[in-house]
């Protein structure tokens, strides 16, 4: 850990509270392009903004017309050690946009390839709602394969770049979710996740045996 | 009066019943005055016309059209063709002049005769050349331009010419020049002045050689600095009047007075010219000086066309048939063999080494000056000078023969290299922006960003000023002009992009391009709603309305500061736009020219139509446009999952 502090610490805007600085720098993206629409993610990304010390940035806010500004991406990674990208799970991978940030942001030689090692050591975290219930998520179940099956591009991405792909926090079942009032834990889960992480209070090696983190299993893998 | 109105009808007439006649018959313009002067010669002879003195009046279209070249041709390129013009240009002169001179010698002639022929043959015909190669679009060919520094020599040659000639009547004189210094040629050939194309006008005549010198320096040097210096406030003080003739009355002045400046210090009025051409190339002005200046030049150079037609002595030559058909080959020959073996030497290459031979195998129209010239001096024997005008004359009136013949039989064979060669002919950019104001400048400056090379056409002087000190490459004139679209290139264009902001012109020049340029694209400005629907029925697909997309920014703006999500803002206003543009696309297929919007019967029920479909959408429930923007944003509800999991279910039983 000790190598993340050998940089000069560049205080991005929202870190700027007279506090003490984060053990962990921490990056939340939000991808929503129908937000207004939004239960889970919204009741998510609300509590987020709580979080004190970590920097925010909504894509389709900054990037309403998709013209990604690959300096200030590739400068936003550089300055944090934890990437979190929180999305709705569409069609089996993320919104658009996502993608398109992916292709231009991680550049041959920033990201990966003969001189691309900017990113190793960092931790990709993706905070994802999925509208089918956990179970369909398996074999037998409509969706036919574990939810990490269709992670791979991603898992993969993080590991040509030398990061660290941590387990995924999912909700599943959204769609039904408000009615099952689920959504409150699962955002306060949120919340305790990522002060968690930038505490450098949450427990990885724990959380990599598992496939999936839901709201359920934080207790375990927080440290007090 | 009514001479002077009888003889012009006669020209202009000859000059539009063949050149039509002849430009079908694919024998180009050139032959077409020609035989045009051929044909009216005997009604010129009933009628005692002074053929010769015309024909001096219509020299003055060389001045003019080498002044249209040098505004063709910018400094840095007339530096580099250098090598050319004096090598090229000087080895032709000189051997042409040695070869003719020895034949003639061997034929008889005394050396001093000889050598005055020589230099009467030497020369070719810049009147006939650049105008056919101007014609075939070979201006800026390789061909094309070695041939044309050879002309530029030989007009600059004319000057020491005019200056031996007078000498070789006077045997003892040459031999006494030919030791003593340049300055005692100098003051002999001030005595008999400038022959070239005005009459003797040379007031400097007296002075002693360095001041002469120093005269012609300093005539020079006014050109270019006038050039750059003057024409801009000049052309901006008449742009003030916004009378088109003043601009036309202006070119003319400044061609004429340079033409008179030239004579006054005994240099060639048509190098002068050709100077200012070069001079003026790289102004805003050049397609304005362009345009004005063509038309007289084509008329004046049909003029001496036909007046070199005119004047064969058909007498004198089916009284010498054999010696002077003889004479004209042979010189022609002779011509084409020197200039053949200039191209080996100087490596010009493929198609371009055979129309340079063919093209400047005659005479030229110097060659009557000369002649004339000789005469008056009893250099040559009036006896010989006859044979030799009809040489002169049918060699002229062959060249256009060679043309043809190359374009027929050489250029073919060398297909594969001339594929290539279009790109060269022309150093126009093929993307005309009509009008820099606010809304051509900013199409200006995209086009150039991504590296486009723009041809911008306006009708305000100070705004062109402003441009050209930030390095835009800007011409003054008026867009809707087809002289001027023509002259800043539109026949070859890709793209016209009409950003005028006058709601009428637009409309005119979008027509103009229908009608006649058909093949370009163009891209047009609109005011508003009723002028799209005008552009549309115009033919034109690529409409803009000028304010349309900023006002829907500032919509999409008004939505985020209302706090909508920006990419909700930016949905909606997409939406909106497309909608929008649906509208305006439906509506223009029933726009009639013929009818107010409101006396339109289809325009109206459709209009009608559209409204009606929008409150029902809002009354829907949406917003209007919004309401189909939200398809796909919505996420599926709870009974969509139940349906999912009842299919999985039946879909497992059956298997």
């Amino acid at each position: 850990m000790a190598q993340r502090f050998d940089r000069p610490w560049r205080l991005n805007a929202s870190l700027q509270h007279g506090m003490d600085p984060p053990l962990t720098r921490v990056l939340l993206y939000y991808a929503h392009p129908g937000h207004r629409y939004s239960h889970s993610n919204k009741a998510m990304w609300d509590l987020a903004q709580k979080v004190d010390g970590i920097s925010r940035v909504d894509l389709y806010s900054e990037y309403p017309r998709f013209n990604i500004d690959i300096d200030q991406e590739q400068q936003r990674l550089l300055d944090h050690d934890v990437v979190v990208m929180q999305c709705p799970l569409f069609w089996y991978s993320t919104p658009s946009l996502v993608k398109e940030w992916i292709d231009l942001t991680l550049e041959h030689g920033f990201a990966y390839g003969h001189e691309g090692t900017q990113l190793k050591g960092k931790t990709l975290l993706m905070a994802l709602t999925a509208a089918g219930p956990h179970d369909a998520y398996s074999k037998e179940g409509y969706q036919r394969y574990p939810l990490r099956t269709f992670l791979t591009p991603f898992e993969q991405t993080a590991h040509l770049c030398g990061m660290e792909f941590a387990s995924p926090y999912v909700l599943f079942g959204s769609l039904r979710a408000v009615e099952d009032g689920r959504i409150p834990p699962h955002a306060e889960g949120y919340r305790r996740l990522l002060e968690a992480y930038r505490d450098d209070r949450f427990d990885l090696t724990k959380a990599s045996e598992l496939d999936v983190i839901e709201a359920e299993h934080l207790n375990d893998l927080i440290k007090d | 009066m009514a001479d002077f109105l009888l003889l012009a009808f006669i020209f202009l007439a000859a000059g539009v019943i063949a050149v039509p006649i002849a430009s079908r018959l694919g024998l180009g313009s050139v032959l077409g005055y020609l035989l045009a002067g051929i044909a009216i010669s005997p009604l010129l002879a009933a009628l005692h016309v002074d053929i010769i003195s015309i024909q001096h009046f219509a020299e003055f279209g060389v001045v003019m059209m080498l002044f249209l070249v040098g505004l063709e041709l910018e400094p840095k390129l007339l530096w580099e063709m250098r090598t050319k013009l004096i090598g090229l240009g000087g080895l032709q002169v000189g051997l042409t002049t040695l070869v003719v001179t020895a034949i003639s010698m061997a034929l008889g002639q005394p050396w001093t005769v000889s050598l005055a022929i020589g230099f009467v043959l030497a020369l070719s015909s810049t009147a006939i050349v650049l105008q056919t190669l101007n014609e075939k679009g070979l201006m800026k060919s390789d061909g094309g331009q070695s041939s044309f520094s050879v002309l530029l020599f030989q007009d600059i040659a004319v000057i020491p010419i005019l200056a031996v000639l007078p000498l070789l009547a006077m045997p003892e004189v040459v031999e006494l020049a030919f030791a003593a210094a340049e300055g005692g040629a100098h003051a002999d050939d001030a005595h008999h002045g400038n022959g070239d194309h005005g009459t003797s006008l040379n007031l400097i005549a007296g002075f002693p050689g360095w001041a002469q010198m120093l005269a012609t320096l300093a005539a020079i040097g006014s050109i270019v600095v006038v050039g750059n210096v003057l024409t801009r406030p000049l052309f901006r003080f008449i742009a003030w009047a916004r009378f088109r003739e003043l601009f036309t009355a202006a070119a003319l002045m400044g061609v004429t007075g340079i033409a008179l400046l030239m004579s006054v210090v005994g240099l060639s009025p048509a190098l002068g010219t050709f100077l200012a051409g070069v001079v003026l190339a790289n102004s805003e002005y050049r397609h304005e000086l362009e345009s004005d200046i063509d038309p007289f030049r084509g008329l004046l150079l049909g003029l001496f066309f036909i007046t070199v037609g005119a004047s064969v002595d058909f007498a004198l030559l089916t009284a010498n048939l054999g010696p002077i058909l003889a004479m004209t080959f042979g010189l022609m020959a002779l011509k084409a063999a020197i200039l053949f073996a200039l191209a080996l030497i100087f490596k010009i290459q493929g198609s371009a080494r055979w129309l340079f031979t063919l093209a400047l195998a005659q005479a030229g129209e110097f060659g009557f000056v000369l002649l004339s010239f000789t005469t008056q001096n009893n250099v040559i024997p009036s006896a010989v000078a006859d044979q030799l005008l009809l040489v002169v004359a049918l060699s002229m009136l062959l060249t256009p023969l060679l043309f043809i013949a190359f374009d027929k039989i050489i250029a073919p064979r060398f297909s594969e290299s001339s594929t290539r060669e279009p790109d060269d002919i022309e150093g126009d950019s093929g993307i005309i922006i009509a009008g820099h104001g606010r809304f051509g400048g900013i199409v200006n400056r995209m086009l150039r960003g991504a590296g486009f090379k723009t041809t911008v056409l306006d009708y305000s002087s100070e705004q062109l000023e402003m441009l050209r000190t930030f390095g835009f490459e800007v011409f003054f004139g008026d867009a809707t002009r087809p002289d001027l679209l023509h002259a800043a290139g539109i026949d070859s264009a890709k793209l016209l992009v009409i950003c005028i902001d006058d709601r009428e012109h637009i409309t005119t020049l979008a027509k103009y391009m229908k009608a006649h340029h058909p093949n370009v694209e163009v891209v047009a400005r609109a005011r508003d709603r009723s002028h799209v629907y005008e552009l549309y029925a115009a033919g034109v697909r690529n409409i803009v309305r000028e304010t349309f997309d900023s006002g829907v920014r500032a919509g999409r703006f008004a939505y985020e500061v209302l706090g909508l999500h920006p990419f909700e803002a930016e949905r909606l206003a997409r939406q909106f736009t497309e909608d929008d543009r649906h509208t305006i696309r439906l509506l223009s297929e029933v726009y009639r020219e013929d009818l107010p919007l409101s006396e339109n019967p289809e325009y109206v029920a459709l209009a009608k139509r559209l409204m009606e479909e929008r409150e029902a959408q809002m009354k829907g429930g949406g917003r209007g446009f919004t309401t189909r923007d939200e398809r796909g944003w919505v996420p599926p509800g709870k009974n969509d999952l139940t349906a999912i999991l009842s299919d999985h279910a039946k879909r497992k039983g059956e298997s």
